[in-house]
């Protein structure tokens, strides 16, 4: 199992900050999941290994927490919002309007692999709402025109 | 990133460097950044925990209490290490200001923290940011390497002999690790399951040390009461709520944005001149004053006026919470208002105490078919006996904060719940056919 070199750098450093190992292991699985985009049976069994855990107990881990996954996502992860201050402001038409323009529904992947949508709760834009993360990057204020715009620019940026 | 705003009635503290350029730490120095902590390296900790106890500043993540008063719950001493831990998994629906300090002034932040350690005689620090706020996470990771650099953590801080250390920590997704306890498992590697009281975390906490836990607007807030004082910043704000807050206003508004604003400020000037009043000509129909978990209060309350404070707002029967300003026009409607409420909540509850975990699965159920045309009478009251049935019964506040919205809504707009009866379609809006969620017994 092999992470990049930047990966493997910041494991090392972050294991000194903590008096047990275990404690890398929640940003751990998030960076890791970053590089191999999801949390395969190897990477599972690598930081399991590492850490002297047994892999139900990364396994545990990692279903508690909303953003980790154990399946392939598309490159891009629609992250829309709808929680009441997006909701209020047109999150669940950004919602519906992404399942028609993509043609799939909540968690769903495109047959090419480049969109995933997902319904999320808030995600601290309530103030510039509505808004939807594409993968780590807020985009606000949006309106489906915007969003289109938006989606676009991830197409073009695969080529 | 995210877009700043500016209102007349502001009072700038936490704020004060937003849109500075002090993310940059030489721009920091000129902006009397460091200076606070060697303020407060020439204290004694029960100085300095004097002091911010006097300044009235009270826990910005919700609960209010007394910042001041939770540090010098720490025993003097420890066998085990004691540590800072800030809060920065904001994730409560409403709530987006931890991220503009996060992202216009993370030093504050660090200077927080250290003022707190060297309070409570800790060493270490944690900065906790939720997995969603990557880039924040970056920005803070990059402002400790930089405050490491210049030789204001590590060994020998500021040639005061002491030791200070910080490090930065990344969720993954999970509003109940918000909470302290889970926000602690969470740091130790677990499931965010809550851990019960006591003992309390200021004396068994992070690996079983004394730890602090405070929110990252409640640190960055206190470089500025160590170098102002206390009684400069308990007058900013009313009594026993010294300082101001930063209220993040959402919803149905003209101008919705984050203002800081002193405590006690009016509610209702704060949505009609602060947040520009309601858009189209509308009308008000309730206001969520402090995040999705509080009660919400009616067009009558709000044009009562109410003073935006801790002791105020348990007055009105709601509670500040994290300062999430939610306003809702007269085309919102509230069963489906309360039904995202519960889904949010059925969706973050770790299901470790079963009043949460089957309460907010049946509120949603309920809600779901209720709000689809499917409601009966009885379901009314069944929701309500249900959420005052969870109230007070789980490890952690999430099944509170799942119970008191609902309770308020029933309450407050049971004419509205009454409206969706026999078969009637939503009122408000679109719907999508009958659900066939069964009904409580």
């Amino acid at each position: 199992m092999k992470f990049s070199d930047k990966f493997e750098k910041r494991f090392t450093e972050m294991l000194a900050h903590y008096p047990t190992p275990r404690s890398v292991l929640v940003p751990t699985l998030l960076y890791a999941q970053d590089e191999v985009g999801y949390l395969s049976d190897e990477v599972i069994a690598e930081l399991a290994n590492r850490l002297s855990l047994t892999e139900l107990d990364v396994r545990n881990v990692i279903s508690y927490y909303s953003m980790l996954t154990t399946k392939p996502r598309g490159k891009f992860n629609v992250q829309v919002c709808t929680n009441i201050a997006c909701m209020l402001r047109g999150g669940e038409e950004l919602m519906e309007h992404c399942e028609q323009k993509l043609g799939i529904g909540n968690k769903g992947t495109t047959a090419d692999g480049v969109f995933t949508l997902e319904e999320v709760e808030c995600i601290g834009a309530c103030s510039w709402a509505p808004a939807v993360q594409v993968n780590y990057d807020f985009h606000e204020n949006l309106t489906p025109a915007k969003l289109d715009k938006v989606l676009d620019e991830c197409r073009k940026r695969i080529g | 990133m995210a877009d700043l705003v500016s209102h007349p009635d502001e009072v700038k503290v936490v704020s004060k460097r937003f849109g500075q350029g002090a993310v940059n730490i030489d721009r920091y120095l000129e902006l009397d950044g460091y200076k606070a902590v060697q303020k407060a390296l020439t204290m004694q900790p029960d100085e300095i925990i004097n002091l911010v106890k006097n300044s009235g500043l009270r826990g910005r993540g919700g609960a209010g209490f007394n910042t001041g008063l939770k540090w010098s719950f720490v025993p003097k001493q420890s066998a085990k290490p004691k540590y800072i831990l800030c809060n920065g998994d904001e994730s409560e629906p409403g709530t987006c200001k931890d991220r503009l300090i996060f992202e216009h002034d993370p030093h504050a932040i660090i200077e927080g923290v250290m003022i707190a350690g060297l309070a409570v005689g800790a060493q270490t620090g944690y900065i906790y940011v939720r997995g969603e706020y990557r880039y924040l996470l970056e920005i803070v990771q990059k402002a400790i390497a930089d405050a490491y650099a210049k030789g204001f953590l590590g060994k020998n801080i500021f040639d005061s002999g002491k030791t200070f250390d910080i490090y930065w920590h990344g969720g993954a997704g999970a509003y109940e690790v918000g909470e302290e306890s889970a926000l602690m498992e969470s740091l130790e590697g677990k499931r965010g399951i809550p851990r019960i009281r006591p003992p309390f975390p200021a004396v068994v906490g992070l690996w079983g040390g004394p730890t602090v836990i405070n929110n990252a607007e409640t640190l960055a807030s206190v470089p500025h009461i160590l170098l102002g004082g206390a009684e400069w910043y308990a007058n900013l704000g009313s009594p026993k709520n010294g300082g101001t807050r930063l209220f993040c206003l959402s919803g149905n508004l003209n101008k919705p944005g984050v203002y800081e604003l002193p405590m006690g400020y009016s509610l209702k000037k704060m949505i009609y001149e602060v947040g520009g009043g309601i858009p189209n000509g509308r009308k008000l129909k309730g206001v969520v004053p402090g995040g999705s978990s509080v009660a919400i209060l009616t067009a009558d309350e709000v044009n009562a006026d109410v003073a935006m404070d801790f002791d105020a707002m348990l007055k009105a029967g709601s509670m500040l919470g994290s300062g999430g300003v939610v306003v809702l026009d007269d085309t919102a409607c509230i069963v489906n208002f309360a039904l995202r409420t519960i889904k949010f909540y059925k969706h973050e509850s770790c299901g470790w105490c079963i009043p949460c975990r089957e309460g907010t699965d049946w509120l949603q159920k309920t809600l779901i078919r209720f709000h689809s045309g499917g409601g009966v009478k009885k379901d009314i009251d069944n929701m309500y006996y249900l959420a005052e049935n969870m109230l007070g019964r789980t490890f952690c506040p999430l099944g509170d904060a799942a119970a008191m919205p609902v309770i308020a809504f029933v309450k407050k707009f049971r004419q509205e719940f009454e409206d969706h009866l026999d078969g009637k379609p939503c009122p408000f809006a679109k719907h999508s056919g009958a659900q066939q969620s069964p009904v409580m017994a």
